[in-house]
């Protein structure tokens, strides 16, 4: 609708843009006529069932998350009790682990738009069954921002002192406040967006595109929004060289854009390979390209900052030089970001062969690879030495406690949990079996 | 939107908005209060019918943690909600200690602007600045938090400090050797004060930058925002013994502060807004150390920034430090 003027004279005007077996099957077949809130009654107890139940391996991953919570769950007891002095940050690098995770998973909440895009805007027939995948993806990355932030602050039980009318909203002078609406704004439209389209379908209804349409609209702008508001939260401090530089928000979405569809990838071939819900080869392919795209300019930026830091240093330059060689005998990232450079390098020079990126069995290992690398290289690779050395050249170098590592192992599981309820939740109804009481249920697994 | 002036010469717009917004926040602030307050008086009456002695303190005490939870930003205060909030304190103290504890909330004086002087030909290392301004501020005794740092720069190194030592343990003055030492430069253009989420830390009108210990949520986002390292968190519960704590406090001072929350240097304002030098500068032996009123022409600060070719650090950063350092 909100494009007819675009696509008048094609035959397929009148599809939605997002065209799945299960909009056909909805288009054709009876629709439900029991009062919306009735439904997602029984929409919610469908998901809950779904998500309750499967197969041993199942059973084993799920439990295996929920004990990392609890673990994760415990250190942060412990984190609540005796205060931040159990982690390994202090007055020197007052920034680790949980803003190192923080700004990574925001590159990969981002990275959902790279799906949206071709799916809702570009009418890509390709993408619509991955599409809710990556924004399954945004919501669990999104939570997980929000966990490591709440973990990080010094005041959890004060958070509240951030709501505009209750308390202080220091906008729009604050980056952080920026964040808080960007990331919370995201979060509210990768979760309404595609609860509108799964519940529209458990209901046999094709969900109205004039409705949806311009929130796909807004969420791909929000996209760049979160990753360059969060690098300008660093980029905005004079006080750090290593951080206040043009580059650092460009930088971001190159490296968002090439680790969020290599995670979304892994997580595809994960459901292709375990349940019947047939993700298309033309979708792996698109993807690839995009990740091997946006490495390539990951790449470049990566040698224009290198360039700029080693070919004149400059008092501003120690940071880089504490990261990549060691500064005054202090070395510990020095081994961690090689592996980083050379692991992005080598699978950046794999994924520009074409044989070997269409090739599944390469492709999933090398998208493993480079979202550790890029893991590496985001997070404690740029939030630790914008520290060292110090306002007044103190090297003092970081090392994450076991507490720390505890919390932050819990918020990747409960990110993952997330996850997986909400592909859990949304494969049935995309397949066809899970509907409205009083409608038939069919199985579309084969793509059509 | 900013409501709050940043220069004391800057319009009365931002004033009677900072008046209206205040009223506002107040006003549905203790809305909320009342709504929680039933519950939380419920929760006390169960308290209070369930035990044995000590319980009705128990309830006093939690009645007025409840009012300090639910307190609000204290910039945007009214006078009488200050002497409120610093009687709560008092009182607060009295319950589980000996003695008394008086906390100010006097504001800035009209046409008083601080500076600071550091004479670094006179500055021997003896740290006595350091050890006053611990003993002055409260701060932790256990993680041995200091807001001053004294670097001995050997000669030839310049003034950068990069090639400083502030963990010296011998004899001072070392030969070939000069100190310099550091703290809060109360920058004119905070860039702390502007990254704060909250509205927790702000510039006072006599230039001083103080932060408000029960409303910072502990981000450490002005840690990392600070070009001078002047910034100090809370890792843990602060420690100080009873009979070392200094009574004479301010609320936006050396107030005892709590587990999760940013501190720094307040130029002593529990001092200085009486009339008196900070701790430091009483402290040095060597008269290294020059405060004043930048506003006052008589004044010995004012003498030095006229007279003597002065220097800031950092100058490039454009925070326009209150803090400068001289030569004889």
């Amino acid at each position: 609708m909100v494009l007819h003027g675009l696509d008048s004279t094609s035959p397929d005007a009148a599809n939605p843009s997002v065209t799945t077996a299960a909009d056909r099957t909805a288009a054709e077949g009876p629709v439900s006529r029991r009062p919306a809130w009735r439904d997602l009654g029984s929409f919610v107890a469908d998901g809950l069932r779904e998500a309750t139940s499967g197969g041993p391996v199942y059973h084993l991953w799920m439990g295996g998350l929920t004990l990392l919570m609890l673990i994760g769950s415990w250190a942060y007891w412990t984190q609540l009790r005796h205060g931040l002095a159990v982690t390994g940050m202090n007055d020197h690098v007052s920034w680790g682990l949980y803003i190192s995770n923080f700004t990574f998973l925001v590159g990969l909440a981002a990275a959902a738009v790279m799906l949206v895009l071709p799916a809702y805007v570009l009418k890509d027939t390709d993408f619509p069954r991955a599409v809710l995948i990556g924004e399954g993806v945004a919501v669990a990355a999104l939570v997980m921002c929000l966990g490591f932030v709440t973990v990080d602050v010094g005041g959890p039980h004060r958070l509240w002192h951030m709501i505009p009318g209750i308390g202080y909203f220091n906008w729009p002078d604050s980056m952080l406040t920026w964040d808080v609406l960007v990331l919370n704004g995201y979060l509210a439209l990768n979760l309404l967006i595609p609860f509108y389209i799964l519940f529209s379908h458990y209901r046999g209804r094709t969900p109205k595109k004039a409705l949806y349409l311009p929130f796909v609209f807004l969420s791909v702008a929000w996209a760049f929004g979160i990753h360059l508001v969060t690098a300008f939260l660093y980029a905005g401090l004079p006080a750090r060289p290593f951080w206040n530089n043009a580059l650092l928000g460009p930088r971001f979405l190159a490296s968002a854009f090439a680790a969020g569809p290599a995670f979304i990838l892994v997580a595809l071939w994960a459901i292709r390979r375990w349940t019947d819900y047939k993700i298309q080869r033309d979708t792996f392919r698109k993807l690839a390209l995009i990740t091997t795209v946006a490495a390539q300019v990951n790449l470049v930026m990566l040698v224009s900052e290198l360039f700029k830091e080693f070919y004149h240093p400059t008092e501003h330059s120690a940071s880089a030089i504490y990261l990549f060689f060691g500064l005054g005998g202090a070395d510990d990232l020095v081994p961690w970001i090689w592996t980083a450079v050379i692991v992005n390098v080598v699978c950046t020079i794999l994924l520009s062969i074409h044989p070997l990126r269409r090739n599944l069995r390469v492709l999933i290992p090398i998208c493993g690879a480079l979202f550790a690398a890029i893991w590496i290289e985001k997070g404690m690779g740029l939030i630790v030495p914008g520290f060292i050395p110090g306002p007044w050249g103190d090297v003092v170098e970081y090392h994450p406690t076991g507490v720390e590592i505890a919390v932050t192992l819990g918020i990747w599981a409960l990110g993952l949990f997330l996850f997986t309820v909400l592909v859990r939740v949304a494969l049935p109804v995309e397949l066809g079996r899970a509907r409205a009481p009083g409608l038939p249920t069919s199985d579309t697994s084969t793509p059509a | 939107m900013k409501f709050w002036k940043k220069k004391s010469e800057e319009g009365s717009i931002d004033e009677s908005i900072a008046r209206a917004s205040a009223f506002e926040r107040e006003f549905s602030r203790r809305q909320l209060l009342g709504l929680l307050g039933v519950a939380g008086a419920g929760a006390a009456t169960v308290a209070a019918t369930s035990g044995c002695g000590g319980k009705a303190k128990a309830v006093e005490d939690a009645a007025l943690d409840w009012e300090t939870f639910f307190q609000g930003n204290y910039r945007l205060m009214t006078e009488a909600e200050k002497r409120d909030t610093v009687k709560r304190l008092e009182r607060r103290w009295q319950r589980d200690h000996a003695g008394r504890i008086e906390v100010s909330s006097k504001d800035a004086v009209p046409g008083v602007l601080y500076g600071y002087a550091f004479n670094v030909s006179k500055c021997k290392g003896y740290m006595d600045c350091v050890k006053a301004c611990v003993e002055e501020n409260n701060t932790d005794r256990d993680s041995a938090m200091q807001y001053i740092r004294i670097f001995e720069v050997e000669e030839g190194e310049g003034l950068g400090l990069h090639g400083g030592d502030s963990h010296f343990f011998h004899e001072v003055p070392a030969a070939g050797h000069f100190y310099m030492g550091v703290q809060c430069f109360q920058c004119d253009v905070p860039p702390c004060t502007k990254v704060c989420p909250v509205g927790a830390t702000w510039r006072e009108d006599d230039g001083i930058v103080v932060v408000d210990y029960d409303w910072c949520i502990g981000c450490r986002y002005c840690e990392a925002a600070c070009p001078y390292g002047a910034r100090r968190f809370n890792w843990s519960e602060p420690e100080v013994p009873d009979d070392e704590v200094n009574r004479n406090q301010h609320y936006l001072g050396n107030r005892l502060r709590s587990k999760g929350v940013v501190e720094k240097c307040t130029f002593c304002i529990q001092r200085t807004r009486e009339g008196r030098l900070p701790a430091c500068a009483e402290a040095c032996p060597t008269g290294a150390r020059v405060f004043g009123n930048l506003l006052d022409p008589d004044s010995e600060i004012r003498w030095v920034l006229e007279n003597k070719k002065v220097f800031r650090l950092k100058e490039e950063l454009g925070t326009e430090p209150k803090f400068w350092y001289f030569m004889d």
